[in-house]
Order: structure tokens, then C-alpha cells, then sequence
């Protein structure tokens, strides 16, 4: 009865073969983390943030050059490495250079300390919130130099959960990128309290994620016996197996994947994290997690589902539905930037998933292209969100938005730009990205949801619109904000995320190439 | 079949025939066992034993941790350094568990698997390096 | 020359980024460079007239704009007649508003901005009718909606303008949606969204498929040229400056739906029912128009009803089909002259008068403004059909076309035509009347800011354009239709035009019988409004046809209970649902207990536990579903 546990021991165990050239660059990224907790048991204090920013800052890049020496001669079909846990193959490889490139600009916003001495993050996370050392370290130059060792852990997770090639490691990645989250979102300098309130949602909400994710794979275990994306894709095709625990598997999983890209009834965390946690965390989460978690919904739904996709999807066209009214309408009564923002993130989710579910080669380049763009523009946005201050910090309240256009006519011009860029109007990567989505789910025989999918993006351009009219056709509040002259770092991430919206938009051939490079590696 | 199908599990245990479910047997008899075992001992004490109290038997936790005040605006603060020591011992019990089935199939898994185990242990003392040089070990 | 046509579009399109992005250092010289970059495209395109043969349409690929496996956009411009007349007029007419507006716009502090915004306006409309594209329209499609929607809410210190701006915008977008959806379906039945392969391919689709796409199409082109249902945004977009107006709201964005409509001719001639939803748009559309533009004071929102109207007939003549693209096209062109010109008419009075629109205030001014009056009543006689002038030759072609429809619609569109031009010409001849003739009752007034109105003529920055636009008022309709000579000229774009075998009325009358209506509805306006005096005040005491031509006959009411109105209550019930069903009893309770920062931490925990239980239901929900579509 016990011969299955007890039939391995004796005899050697092969050990499995690692493509260290193709798994390069997460290596890096991860390697690169734990030098930098390192950095911070050694060094004095005052050293910790150039030396920290510098390693963070090479490391991307020495990723990105790894990333893109493997691209050069890698094998068309994609590889699967660590014993087949691990697939790098063309969405992986596009998926990598995406996070890179948006970490990229995430940390110039995360490093930036012009717009605020010391930047915005917390000098000392120890410190109650509303103390006299707390309004102390406010005016205080230090900060919680952690932040950059925790964000290369969480871009390292990222990396890895769009490879991962079985549950089992998904569900790792998934924790790794998920755990320095909840802790970044609590170190805001200002508004400590929404701040913590908005790291402990996050973490609950989270860890209630990560369970129906974990049940999920357990069902999926019973059900194929294996956890490898591969094999379950074979087990669906043809078997007596109980479909119940197949089905309620994959609606769990589902669950903590919907979850982590803020889709439809799962998003109820995304607004009051956005809101509280620092904004060049939300620029990260918004931007990062989002590719990640679709980049996963991807390759589950690709690779191991397929052959099912008659019978979820349906499901999941209510779920895009929900996705995209709760986005598009609740978003219209915000008064908060930064959670209008937040609700234009649940209703780009929802197209997402429009493109996500058309299980074909457009479909799958579509919305890899739809979430390079996407990322960009959202980083962007809130690179600008964090320039508009008055004296208690970042003026995210809507009504301090008005009539920008006349104190700060350039940033005002910038984020109208990149907010027409979230409407999808032309010539913006916005607009391409919606094309090809929409296009690939129509021609894969979804045209009535395509049909609510315009509908509702029009609903949402309102939201943008209200912005933009209350920049340039109100009167300035007598005591509003002033808009911060950003640094460099904030200037280079900000032009990075404007640059790369026009560009997509202007020359999206580039990127749609990468996108449509290949599908997903099915060897296992 | 389609009956069968539509009752999910219950059929499948009828049936008797879902792949290898008899390989759960032994599980499903520690697991009785242990319930068997803590329902013993928790209704034995009050049985047997002498009944005396004193404060620290009634305190919520009878381990050495304070349990928090309530909480006012900014005060309540909790004592972080008993988290600190717990999450240590968490750690290391994590490192553990790892550790254990290593050195039972050491020989199998030959000088690779001296490498692999060096390296986990390695990553895993960065950590200690931090909470040591941060001062997560000076009890007072 | 025809191969680096993108030219065109890239002097305007050059024009407004170093307008935009060279901020102030630009202000000196900015507006004679915003005017030398359409006047070079106006050069060029004349150049290219002049040398090629458009005898066929010739398409010039770009680049490759969006290249995924099935899906390839190219960014190509299509030379063809159709195309270049519209180069022609928005080049031509717009080079002279440019310098109008030199003139108008002298004492605006952001008048460099203002030509950024017209140059964006041109390059995007350029790229509207140049595209070989449906996508490539529809990015300059995106493109004017948003220079329109920048140059209506020019007057930030005004909320109407800001309000004008949002409503047009959002009117657009209902549009634009058909638009979408349109390409969309499109691209999912042939394969591809280019003017050639959609043609060549149209003809193998379904009845059903052909006059959906249709009628998408027109949904895009009721928002963009406000027909009915989605009129009620183009008076309002009165708020921007006049140049505006006249440029955009009067000479060529608005007439982009009749431009799609005879682009898209190979579609349209392939379903009737298509083509009689538009004719029947556009018959109501101009009787609509027509009506409301009686009972306005507000010269420029009269003039703006007055666009409405005549857009309806160009809409009208192209859903007549084969009978009716040139028409309309022709039509378009001569109300690109003369409603060009009223509109900058109405702004010389505006700006001799205080920027005053209310006509009760104005009166007798043709003697102090001769110039004004004299390029104003020129397009005012072109407009009512006056005959030999312009608006006569290309109206009176489509009331015949009209009238040559089978069976009832001949009667029917016909008439309407023809009862249009008759009210036509009451309501410009009010305006004309009130504007220009009768008692100076502005000398007993004031401004709105306290000055007092001394009436003069614009300088001649602003006057020669009129007086070219003048012209073209009158001759421009003779030059079209001498020997057919525009229809010809547009055939290998949107075919030959037929002629109807016979019309309901008989031929030879109905040209005399539509002047006859327009004089006497002039003659109608004289009677009521030259003979008497006109009161300064507005009369309340009126019958309730002109009540409710005065709330223009309840299009915003309607657009409201259509359109808002759901929306508005889905918004509200969709917050409410958030805050009450979900928030409210968790918050009800929290806030019943606590103290201030005590309430702060329940409701933390509040939240949580609701978001939590929110997910938790939609994942009963989804498992559910899966389970339930699998045994079902």
C-alpha cells in the first residue's frame, strides 16, 4: 500500500538538468535581492540608499542584458527546465523583458527624493503612526532602505509565476511576489495610518487568495494527479475522470489568479490599496503585478485548459462583464486620483480578460502587447500623481486638480495625454492595444462581448474626461497644490512611461512582433 | 454516467475505483488516531488531575507574552521582539523540514544534492545576518 | 508627387507640435506659422490636383501600422477624387479662417495655443478623409473629435463652455462606438479593414451582415454631423471661438458622417434598407434643423441649426445612393462657402458688437458694417437657394433627386426637401432682418460687461477671407455644376450618378416651385420682422410650436430620458449598492459605536471582512457556474 512513497528511496535519484543561460535572468534578479539584504545587515545608514539604488538600478539591467543575450539564439518552440517547473518560451521571454522594463521605471519612482526629503517612504516603519517621532521622521531624510531588496524579490516572483510551469511553483512565485507587497504597501511616509490599513487588506484579502489558489491546485492534484500544467491538459483530454473536481478546481484557481490581476468581484481590494499604499508602489503593483498575473492567466488557461475552454468560458465572460461595469461605473463617482485610477485598472482588466480568453495565436499576442501598453501608461500616471502635492503631501483629492493646466501647463498636458492613452483614443498605445484584443476575441467568435467591451469603454472615457475637463476648464482651487519640479529619477521614469505610449502607439510593429514570436512550450 | 458524474464524489466512493484512493487508508487512520489521542488527554486532565489556580495559569497565554493593552491613539504598543523570537523559531523549524528529508535520501541524491542543500542553507543565514546585525537577537 | 502626399498631412501636423510643445517662446511668430503650414498643404494639394490624373484611386502605403498574423492595418492614404475634394476644401477654407483668425483672435493671450489646436484640427481631418483605411478614419475620426473638443471649451472661464465641451465629446462617443463596431465587424467577416479589400469583398457577405454594417456606420456618422438622435451637441459646441465654428462646426468636421457615408457608397449600395434609414435621417434631420433654427435670438446657435439642417439634406442626398453621393458631396462643398462665411460674418458682428450674440440687440448695422453685411448677405442668398448662386444649384439637385424616389418616399422626401427650403428661408431671412435692418436698438443698451456697443468694421485680416469666401458663395455652385462638371470629376470615386426616370412633381417645376417657398417663407420673416419693430426683450407670451422650438423641440429632453437618465440611475444604484448593500451595514454599526479613531480601526476590519465575503460569494458563484455548465 505504501510501495508509491517508498518505491524512490535506495537507488539514485536523477537529478535534474538547469538551462542556467535561460533562467539567467531571474537568477539575477533574485541573487541581486539577497546582496542587497546583505548591504543592509553591513552598512552604515547613510550609505545604504546610494549603494541600494545603484545595485537595484544594475541589476535590472544586467537582467535585461541577460534576457536579451538569450533571446538572440533561443530555441523557437521554448524550453522547460528544472524538471520541467520552469518554461521559458516567447510569451515567458516577452513577459520577462515587460517586467523589466516597467521595474525599471518603478524604481527611478521608488528611488526619486526630490519631490520629498527622503522620499516617500518611511525613515523608520517602528514608529506608531501619529507620535511625536512620527512627525519627526516626516521631515526626516531617511528611509526604509529595505524597500529596493523587497522589490527584486517581488519582480523575481513575478518572473518566475509567468514561467512557472506547474502549480505547485506558481503557487511559490505567487508567494514570493505577493509577501513584499503587503509589506511595501505599509511604508508610506505620510498618511501612515491609511498607509497600514491598506498593507493589512492587502494581506488578508491576499492570503484568502492564496487559499482558494492552493485548494485550487489541490483539487486539480486529485483530479489529473500531477500538478504540471501539461499533464492536466493531458488528463482533461478524454478521461472518466470526475469532472466536479476539475471544474471546482479550476474555478478556484481561477479565484487566486482573477484576484492578483484585480478582476471583476475579486477587485474589492484594488481602490483601497491603490489609495494607501505609496504611490510608487502602486505604480509597481499597478503596473507589474498586473502583467504577471495575466501573464500566468495566460499559460493556465493555454496550456492546460484548452481543450475545456467551451466549458469556462461563459464563466468567465460574466466575469470580464462584472469586471468592466464595476470598473467603468464606480470609477465615474471617484473623487480620488489615485482610486479613479485604481477603478480604470479593474475595468482594463476586464478587456484583458476579453483577449485572454480567445485561446489563439491573436489572442495571446494581443494581450501581451495590451499589457506591455497598459504598464507603461499606468506607471506614468502615477509618476504625475506623485509630482501634485500641497502641504500635507501628494493632493490626491480631485477637486486639488483643478485648473492644473494653468499652473503646470506641461504636466497637465502629460497626464491628459496618458489618460486618453487609458480611453484608447488613437495614436496611443492604448487605442492598438484594445484593437488587437478586441480584434483577436472577435475573430474568435466573441462579438457580443466585444460589443460591451466598447460599450463600457466609452462609458469609461468619461471618467478620464472629467479630469482632463477639470485640469483645463476650472478655475484653481485659491489654496491648491503645487506641483513638485521632479528629480531626475521621477523625470527619466515619467518620459520612459510617455515615450513608450506614443511609440506603441505610433510604431506598435516592434512589440507586436516580440508579442507574436511563439506560443507557450509544451514539453514537459 | 452521467448520474454518477452529476453526485461527484459520493460516486467516486462507492465505486471504490478513484486511482489509487486506498493509498489515503493509512492517513485516514492517523488521522483518527490523533483526534483519539487529543481528545483523550484534553478530557482526561480535568478528569485526574488537581484543580489549583493562580494568575499566570489564568492569563490567555501561558507562554511569557503580555497580552496587549487596548489600544489608544498612537499608544498600545505590542512587543515585538517576542514576534521576532517566534518568527525565528518558525524559521528554523521551516529549515528543518527541509533539512530532514535531505539527510534520509542523502546517498541518493549524491554531490548535486550536497550542492543544493548548501546553497538553501546559505540563502537561508542571509536572513539570520539581517536579524542579527539589526539587532533582532538582543534580548532585553 | 502623388508619393509623398503624406506631406499634406505632415505641414499641419508639424505646425502643432511646434505650436504645442515650443510653448511660449512660440508666441511672437506662432500664428503666421500656424497659417503658412495649411497654406503650404492648400499649395500642395493644388500642386497635386493640377499634375496627377485621379482618374483612379491610387493607394500610397506608409508603413505598417498594426501587424499581428491575421490582423494587418497599414497606414496608407488613398488619393482619389473624393479624397482630394476634401483636401481641397478643408485646406482651402481652413487656410482662410487661419487668417481670420489672426484678426479675431488678436487680444486672446493664448492665441499660439489656439493655432496648435486648429493645426492638430487639420492634420487629424486630413487623415480622416485621406486614410485608404477604415482604422486610418478612424484615427482621424478620434483626431477632430478631440481638437473640436479642445477648441469648444477654448473659454475656460465659462462652465457652458466647459459643459459644451463635455456633451460634444460624449455624443461623439456613442458615435464613435457604431463607428467601432462597424471596423470591428468588418475586419471579422472579410478579413480586413482597407478600403480595397472591404469593397472587393462586401459583396459575399449576408444582406443581414452588409446593412448591419451600415447602420453602424451611420450611427458613427449621426454623432460626428449631429443628425438626429445625436444633434443636440452641435449648438451647443457654439461656445468656442467663431473661427471655430466656422471651420469646424459649420465647413468640415461636421461633415465627416456624409463623408463616411459616400466612402463607404460600395456598402451602402448594396442595401436599401441602408440607404432609406440614412434618407430618412437625414429628411428628418433638415426639417428638424429647420424649425429650431426659428425660434433662436443667438445668431450663431440659428446659424449652427442652420448646419444641422444642411447636413440633413447632404445625408439625405447620399442615402439616396447612386442618385445622390455627388450630390451631396456638391452640397457640401458650396455650404462649406457660404455657412463658412455667414460664421465669419457673424463673428466680424460679434466682434464689432462686444462679442454680443443675442440678435435683439443688434439691428441696423449694415450701415456700419458694409463689408460685413454685403459677404454675409452674399452667402445668406446662396443659403435660401437664391437663384444662380450657389446654394441653388447644388439644393435644387438634391430636391430633384428626391422627388425622384419610387412610390411614396418620392412624395414624402421630396416634400420634406422642399418644406425645408421654405423655412430655410423664413429663418435666415429673420436673421438677416434682425441682424442688419430695422431700429439701432443696441444704441439704449449695454454689454453684458457694462460697456457700450459702438459697431465697427473688422479689420482686413478678417474681411478679405469673407470677401473669398463671398465669392465662392456665389460661384462656387455655377463652377460644380457647369456641365456636371463636379460629378464627373467625383465618378471613379463614388460612380456615376443616375438620374431618375421620373419624378413625383414634374421636372421642369420643381426648381421654380422651391425658390417660390424660399421667397415666401422671406416673405413671411418680412412681414413679421421688418415691418414691425422687433422687441429687445424676448416675448414669453407664444404658442407652444415655437415653446418648443425654443427648447429645441425637446432633443435634450429626449437625449436625457434616452440616454442619461438610465445611465445616471445605473451609476446611482451601482454606488449605492457599493456603499449600502455591501459597506452600509458594516459602517451603520461601526458608527453607532464609536469614537473617532476607534471607528477608524473597525471599519478597517469592517471592510475587510465585506471584501472578503464578496469574494467569497463570487467564488460560490464561478465554481458554480463551471459545475453547472459542464452537467447541464
Amino acid at each position: 500500500m505504501l510501495n508509491p512513497f517508498l518505491a524512490q528511496q535506495g537507488g539514485a535519484i536523477e537529478t535534474p538538468q538547469i538551462d542556467y543561460a535561460a533562467i539567467l535572468p531571474i537568477l539575477i534578479v533574485l541573487g541581486a535581492a539577497c546582496v542587497g539584504v546583505l548591504l543592509e545587515a553591513f552598512l552604515p545608514k547613510h550609505q545604504r540608499w546610494p549603494v541600494q539604488v545603484g545595485l537595484t538600478l544594475l541589476t535590472i539591467v544586467a537582467a535585461g542584458v541577460a534576457l536579451g543575450a538569450y533571446v538572440g539564439d533561443a530555441p523557437e518552440q521554448g524550453i522547460t527546465t528544472l524538471s520541467g517547473t520552469v518554461a521559458v518560451d516567447a510569451p515567458a521571454l516577452f513577459l520577462w523583458g515587460t517586467l523589466l522594463a516597467l521595474a525599471l521605471g518603478a524604481v527611478l519612482l521608488i528611488a526619486d527624493r526630490s519631490v520629498e526629503p527622503g522620499g516617500a517612504f518611511v525613515a523608520q516603519a517602528g514608529i506608531s503612526p501619529g507620535t511625536v517621532q512620527d512627525r519627526a521622521q516626516v521631515s526626516s531624510t531617511g528611509m526604509q532602505t529595505e524597500v529596493f531588496p523587497l522589490t527584486l524579490f517581488a519582480l523575481g516572483g513575478m518572473m518566475t509565476f509567468t514561467a512557472a510551469n506547474d502549480l505547485l511553483t506558481m503557487f511559490i512565485a505567487l508567494e514570493v511576489l505577493s509577501l513584499p507587497l503587503y509589506l511595501m504597501c505599509g511604508l508610506a511616509r505620510r498618511r501612515r495610518l491609511i498607509s497600514q490599513e491598506a498593507a493589512v487588506k492587502y494581506f488578508l484579502l491576499g492570503a484568502f487568495a492564496s487559499a482558494f489558489f492552493l485548494y485550487g491546485i489541490a483539487m486539480l492534484y486529485g483530479y489529473a494527479g500531477s500538478v504540471r500544467l501539461a499533464d492536466i491538459a493531458a488528463a482533461t483530454a478524454g478521461t472518466d475522470r470526475s469532472d466536479t473536481l476539475l471544474f471546482a478546481g479550476f474555478g478556484l484557481l481561477m479565484v487566486g489568479l482573477l484576484f492578483k490581476g484585480s478582476v471583476g468581484p475579486f477587485h474589492t481590494w484594488t481602490p483601497d490599496v491603490y489609495q494607501g499604499a505609496p504611490t510608487p508602489i502602486t505604480a509597481f503593483m499597478a503596473a507589474c503585478t498586473k502583467v504577471a498575473a495575466f501573464g500566468a492567466l495566460l499559460r493556465v488557461l493555454f496550456v492546460a485548459f484548452e481543450s475545456t475552454s467551451w466549458e469556462w468560458r461563459g464563466v468567465l465572460w460574466a466575469v470580464a462583464i462584472i469586471s468592466m461595469a464595476v470598473g467603468a461605473i464606480l470609477g465615474l463617482t471617484q473623487t480620488d486620483v489615485k482610486r479613479m485610477i485604481a477603478y480604470s485598472s479593474i475595468a482594463h482588466a476586464g478587456f484583458l480578460l476579453v483577449g485572454t480568453m480567445a485561446i489563439t495565436d491573436e489572442g495571446l499576442s494581443g494581450t501581451l502587447f495590451y499589457l506591455l501598453a497598459y504598464g507603461f501608461t499606468t506607471l506614468a500616471a502615477f509618476g504625475v500623481i506623485s509630482l501634485v502635492r500641497d502641504a500635507s503631501g501628494e493632493a490626491t483629492h480631485l477637486s486639488a486638480w483643478a485648473g492644473l493646466s494653468k499652473r503646470s501647463p506641461l504636466l497637465a498636458a502629460v497626464f491628459t495625454f496618458l489618460l486618453l492613452a487609458l480611453a484608447g483614443i488613437p495614436l496611443t498605445s492604448g487605442f492598438v492595444g484594445k484593437f488587437v484584443v478586441f480584434s483577436a476575441a472577435l475573430s474568435d467568435g466573441m462579438a457580443p462581448l466585444v460589443v460591451i467591451a466598447l460599450v463600457f469603454s466609452a462609458v469609461a472615457a468619461f471618467f478620464y474626461l472629467r479630469v482632463v475637463v477639470l485640469m483645463y476648464f476650472s478655475e484653481p482651487a485659491p489654496e491648491g497644490p503645487t506641483v513638485s519640479v521632479p528629480g531626475a529619477f521621477t523625470t527619466a521614469a515619467i518620459t520612459l512611461g510617455v515615450v513608450v505610449t506614443l511609440l506603441l502607439g505610433v510604431l506598435p510593429a516592434f512589440a507586436l512582433d516580440w508579442a507574436g514570436a511563439g506560443g507557450f512550450a509544451l514539453s514537459s | 454516467m452521467l448520474l454518477s458524474q452529476a453526485t461527484g464524489g459520493a460516486a467516486l466512493a462507492q465505486e471504490g475505483a478513484g486511482p489509487g484512493l486506498d493509498m489515503y487508508l493509512p492517513l485516514v487512520i492517523l488521522f483518527a488516531l490523533a483526534l483519539g489521542f487529543a481528545l483523550f488527554s484534553v478530557l482526561l486532565g480535568p478528569l485526574v488531575g488537581p484543580s489549583r489556580f493562580n494568575k499566570a495559569k489564568l492569563s490567555a497565554y501561558e507562554c511569557g507574552i503580555e497580552p496587549s493593552p487596548q489600544p489608544v491613539v498612537g499608544g498600545g504598543r505590542m512587543p515585538v521582539a517576542y514576534y521576532v523570537t517566534a518568527m525565528l523559531f518558525i524559521l528554523f523549524d521551516i529549515e528543518m523540514v527541509f533539512l530532514f528529508p535531505y539527510a534520509v535520501s542523502a546517498d541518493a541524491l549524491g554531490l548535486w544534492g550536497v550542492a543544493a542543500i548548501t546553497l538553501f542553507i546559505a540563502t537561508f543565514f542571509i536572513a539570520d545576518i539581517y536579524v542579527w546585525r539589526r539587532g533582532g537577537l538582543d534580548w532585553n | 508627387m502623388i508619393a509623398s502626399s503624406w506631406l499634406l498631412v505632415a505641414f499641419p501636423a508639424l505646425g502643432a507640435l511646434i505650436l504645442l510643445v515650443g510653448g511660449r517662446r512660440t508666441d511672437a511668430w506662432g500664428h503666421l506659422l500656424g497659417c503658412a503650414t495649411v497654406i503650404a498643404s492648400f499649395g500642395y494639394a493644388v500642386a497635386m490636383f493640377v499634375s496627377s490624373s485621379l482618374a483612379e484611386a491610387t493607394d500610397v502605403a506608409l508603413y505598417s501600422w498594426i501587424p499581428v498574423d491575421a490582423l494587418q492595418v497599414e497606414f496608407g492614404l488613398r488619393i482619389d477624387p473624393l479624397s482630394m475634394t476634401f483636401v481641397l476644401l478643408i485646406t482651402g477654407v481652413g487656410a482662410l479662417i487661419h487668417v481670420y483668425s489672426i484678426g479675431y483672435m488678436a487680444d486672446d493671450a493664448g492665441r499660439r495655443r489656439f493655432f496648435g489646436y486648429l493645426n492638430l484640427f487639420v492634420a487629424s481631418m486630413l487623415v480622416l478623409v485621406l486614410g485608404n483605411s477604415f482604422v486610418t478614419l478612424y484615427l482621424g475620426w478620434e483626431g477632430v473629435g478631440l481638437a473640436s473638443y479642445l477648441l469648444i471649451g477654448w473659454y475656460t472661464g465659462r462652465p457652458s463652455a466647459a459643459t459644451a465641451a463635455k456633451k460634444a465629446f460624449l455624443m461623439n462617443r456613442v458615435g464613435d462606438v457604431g463607428l467601432a463596431l462597424a471596423i470591428f465587424l468588418m475586419f471579422s467577416e472579410i478579413g480586413s479593414t482597407s478600403y480595397a479589400a472591404v469593397f472587393a469583398g462586401i459583396g459575399d457577405l449576408s444582406p443581414a451582415v452588409i446593412t448591419a454594417i451600415a447602420l453602424l456606420l451611420l450611427l458613427g456618422a449621426c454623432g460626428k454631423s449631429g443628425q438626429f438622435p445625436l444633434q443636440a451637441w452641435l449648438p451647443d459646441a457654439m461656445e468656442g471661438p467663431t473661427p471655430v465654428s466656422a471651420l469646424i462646426h459649420a465647413a468640415t468636421m461636421v461633415t465627416a458622417g456624409v463623408y463616411l457615408v459616400a466612402r463607404a457608397a460600395p456598402i451602402y449600395n448594396l442595401t436599401e434598407t441602408g440607404r432609406l434609414l440614412v434618407t430618412i435621417v437625414g429628411a428628418f434631420t433638415l426639417l428638424l434643423g429647420a424649425i429650431i433654427g426659428c425660434a433662436y435670438d443667438d445668431i450663431k446657435k440659428v446659424l449652427a441649426y442652420s448646419t444641422v439642417s444642411q447636413i440633413g439634406y447632404m445625408m439625405l442626398a447620399v442615402g439616396l445612393g447612386p442618385f445622390g453621393y455627388a450630390l451631396g458631396i456638391m452640397h457640401l462643398l458650396t455650404h462649406g462657402f457660404f455657412k463658412a462665411g455667414l460664421f465669419l460674418g457673424a463673428g466680424s458682428v460679434m466682434h464689432g458688437m462686444n462679442d454680443e450674440v443675442d440678435m435683439r440687440k443688434f439691428g441696423g448695422l449694415y450701415k456700419r458694417m458694409p463689408i460685413t453685411f454685403a459677404t454675409f448677405g452674399l452667402g445668406y442668398l446662396a443659403l435660401i437657394g437664391f437663384p444662380f448662386l450657389s446654394g441653388f444649384y447644388s439644393k435644387d439637385a438634391i430636391i430633384e433627386a428626391a422627388f425622384g424616389s419610387e412610390g411614396w418616399q418620392g412624395w414624402v422626401f421630396g416634400g420634406a426637401a422642399m418644406l425645408g427650403a421654405g423655412i430655410t428661408g423664413f429663418y435666415m431671412t429673420r436673421l438677416v432682418l434682425m441682424t442688419f435692418f430695422g431700429k439701432e436698438r443696441w444704441r439704449e443698451l449695454k454689454s453684458a460687461d457694462g460697456r457700450e456697443f459702438h459697431p465697427h468694421e473688422s479689420p482686413p485680416v478678417m474681411t478679405v477671407p469673407m470677401i473669398v469666401l463671398a465669392v465662392g458663395s456665389v460661384g462656387a455652385g455655377f463652377f460644380f455644376a457647369l456641365g456636371d462638371r463636379l460629378v464627373e470629376f467625383l465618378a471613379p470615386s463614388v460612380g456615376a450618378l443616375s438620374e431618375a426616370e421620373h419624378t413625383a412633381l414634374p421636372h421642369a417645376l420643381i426648381p421654380w416651385l422651391t425658390v417660390g417657398l424660399s421667397l415666401f417663407g422671406a416673405l413671411v420673416a418680412w412681414l413679421i420682422f421688418g415691418r414691425r419693430d422687433v422687441p429687445v426683450e424676448r416675448p414669453q407670451n407664444v404658442s407652444p410650436v415655437t415653446r418648443a422650438a425654443r427648447n429645441d423641440l425637446y432633443g435634450n429632453a429626449l437625449n436625457e430620458a434616452l440616454v442619461a437618465t438610465p445611465g445616471l440611475w445605473t451609476t446611482r444604484f451601482a454606488v449605492y449598492l457599493d456603499n449600502k448593500g455591501v459597506d452600509g451595514a458594516v459602517n451603520g454599526l461601526a458608527a453607532a459605536l464609536g469614537g473617532s479613531s476607534g471607528r477608524l480601526r473597525r471599519l478597517q476590519t469592517g471592510f475587510v471582512r465585506s471584501y472578503a465575503l464578496s469574494m467569497l460569494g463570487g467564488s460560490f458563484l464561478i465554481v458554480a457556474a463551471l459545475l453547472m455548465v459542464r452537467f447541464s
